[in-house]
């Protein structure tokens, strides 16, 4: 605010050098992201082509075409979905009976349990792998999305405790007593009092949750062989031969996987920041 | 009026504590089964495969070999265990450099741009919405989309940039250009963490520090890296952790084999899963179970980082 009437020159040079700075975030975070949209839009032949020829090129709908012809991209699409929603739905329900019990009783080894869902969520998922590769194949859901939703509870369960019992905390006690002088059992009291007011806790961690299962890898790569999920899919995408790698379609596809999950995001925006700072920053 | 005598009191009271610890255990039950089931069950198994020779299609077919997963030399003078193996020390010795630079490199921009986008001018919430883009973006797909980008005859970096060098075809550049995928996709987490704490700190402290006189810049290491701390830290250890279990860029960027040259769990998986060693890639997942506790006890200790 000096600065502008004692140099005004200063002033401006630094206005200008912040705003570069702004144009520098901005193109390094977009400008990968907007190249593979334009990429999906664009026909295999064109890829050769200069950059200012390449986005003067014609569109084209046909990567898209290709991808939803493909068999495996959209059995992928359903296994994905069904995956993520039942490993969040089962988290989102233990959890939350957790949460209850953490945020709201008092009881012996309350810490131990605490400290033992905080350290299975920095677990390493490689040091579990082989186990369950094991256990999965003795209970027979190899390549089975019922596999997958089982092993998927490693990080979603550890997550959804953390995050809601610290929104558990935050609630007010009274409404709790009330339903409980009302004579209320304590699931009654979870499900009729505490599930309402904690909804927006509920969107935001089974929204995190589902964005971690959708896009989680190793043990999809790992427990299935057909019956893939979306991502392993587009690792694999392969063309006609061997040696074509179909540019065109993987970006395409990967759009396709995309674009769900940043207007979810975009939309959450702000129960997103809250959310994973409750997740990370308190732990 | 009251009809409760003093000494009924406790009892009744010690009831209701005692009922609802019960009723805290039964609603802990579901979660404790399911951890036991899908994690504890699991790591006993794999610390006792460690200690056997056997393989992932018949592991009731076992020979207790000890630590022979770990070090051994046949009679033939043949190096079994994979703390003999170069190739593992290439994956610990990549990881570690993959997780140092990166985080080094998120926290930095992670900083510079929660700064930016914390101060007010036009443009501000476009910017902080243009932030979640790269976080929203699946890592398999931040990878094929890297993959596309440092193509040498079709990508933007590495045809245009780099004038058609295959960066991922050799191993010591390959890891810089994974580096650089991995900065760039959870920068944005680092600058969301950031950006929060800097929102929680009280402004009339900095208009108190702008009638001292002091510059940006000494408020910035004064005032606000001290007061960041904490969350710092804590973003830090969990970003370090990721880091370490690096698995999905690598095998996606180059395929597994490679993979296993720069990534210790893209190392352990292949022994594991591709070559079906279940003892010796359980005695390795084991090897990345420890390194990876190591290294939370010594930031938890360093830096007394507390998690509630």
């Amino acid at each position: 605010m000096y600065l502008k009437r004692t140099n005004p020159t200063l002033y401006y040079l630094q206005r200008l050098g912040f705003y570069l700075l702004v144009v520098v975030i901005a193109l390094y975070l977009l400008v990968p992201f907007l190249w593979a949209v334009l990429t999906s839009f664009r026909r295999a032949g064109d890829l050769f082509l200069q950059p200012l020829q390449f986005m003067a090129a014609p569109s084209t709908w046909g990567n898209y075409a290709d991808v939803f012809a493909n068999p495996n991209f959209r059995l992928g699409l359903l296994y994905s979905l069904i995956t993520a929603v039942g490993a969040v739905f089962i988290a989102l329900l233990f959890g939350s009976f957790a949460a209850y019990a953490l945020g709201r009783f008092k009881f012996k080894f309350k810490s131990a349990v605490l400290y033992i869902v905080l350290a299975v969520s920095v677990f390493p998922q490689i040091a579990v792998l082989g186990g369950l590769y094991t256990l999965i194949n003795t209970l027979q859901l190899y390549n089975n999305p019922a596999g997958l939703i089982l092993s998927y509870l490693i990080f979603t369960i550890p997550f959804t405790v953390w995050v809601l019992t610290s929104f558990v905390r935050d609630i007010p006690g009274e409404l709790e007593e009330a339903a409980l002088v009302d004579g209320a059992s304590p699931l009654q009291t979870l499900f009729r009092v505490l599930f309402p007011v904690m909804m927006p806790a509920l969107v935001t961690t089974g929204l995190l949750a589902f964005i971690n299962a959708w896009n989680e890898y190793l043990f999809a790569l790992t427990f299935t062989s057909t019956k893939r999920t979306v991502p392993v899919v587009i690792a694999n995408y392969s063309g006609a031969t061997q040696f074509d790698q179909p540019w065109g379609q993987i970006m395409a596809a990967s759009i396709v996987v995309t674009v769900p999950l940043i207007i979810l995001v975009l939309v959450f925006q702000r129960n997103i920041v809250s959310g994973l700072t409750a997740g990370a920053v308190k732990g | 009026m009251t009809t409760i005598t003093p000494t009924a009191k406790p009892g009744k009271q010690r009831g209701i504590e005692a009922s609802r610890a019960r009723t805290a255990v039964w609603l802990l039950i579901p979660t404790l089964i399911a951890i036991v089931l899908v994690a504890g069950y699991p790591l006993y198994r794999t610390i006792f495969f460690s200690l056997f020779e056997a393989n992932l299609t018949s592991p009731d077919q076992r020979s207790y070999i000890g630590l022979g997963n770990f070090w051994f030399t046949t009679d033939e003078g043949v190096a079994l265990g994979f703390l003999q193996d170069p190739k593992w020390w290439g994956a610990v010795q990549n990881t570690l450099l993959f997780t140092i630079v990166s985080v080094f490199l998120e926290t930095v921009f992670g900083m510079i741009i929660a700064l930016v986008v914390n101060s007010a001018f036009p443009g501000r919430a476009f910017l902080r919405t243009a932030m979640l883009v790269p976080w929203a973006i699946p890592t398999v797909v931040s990878a094929q989309m890297w993959a596309y980008m440092y193509n040498d005859s079709f990508g933007l970096v590495g045809r245009g940039a780099l004038g058609g060098v295959a960066l991922l075809a050799n191993p010591t550049t390959s890891i810089w250009a994974m580096i650089a995928v991995d900065v760039w996709k959870t920068t944005s987490f680092m600058a969301l963490l950031i950006l929060a704490g800097l929102q929680s700190l009280p402004s009339d402290m900095y208009e108190a520090a702008d009638m001292d006189g002091a510059s940006k810049w000494t408020q910035f290491w004064r005032m606000t890296l001290p007061l960041l701390r904490p969350a710092l830290l804590v973003a830090l250890v969990f970003r370090s952790l990721d880091a370490l279990r690096v698995f999905d860029i690598m095998s996606v960027m180059v395929g597994n084999v490679s993979a296993a040259r720069l990534s210790m769990t893209a190392y352990a998986r292949q022994a594991l899963i591709d070559n079906q060693l279940l003892g010796l890639g359980s005695a390795v997942s084991i090897a990345i179970f420890i390194i990876i506790m190591v290294i939370v006890v010594i930031y938890v200790t360093a830096f007394r980082v507390k998690f509630d």
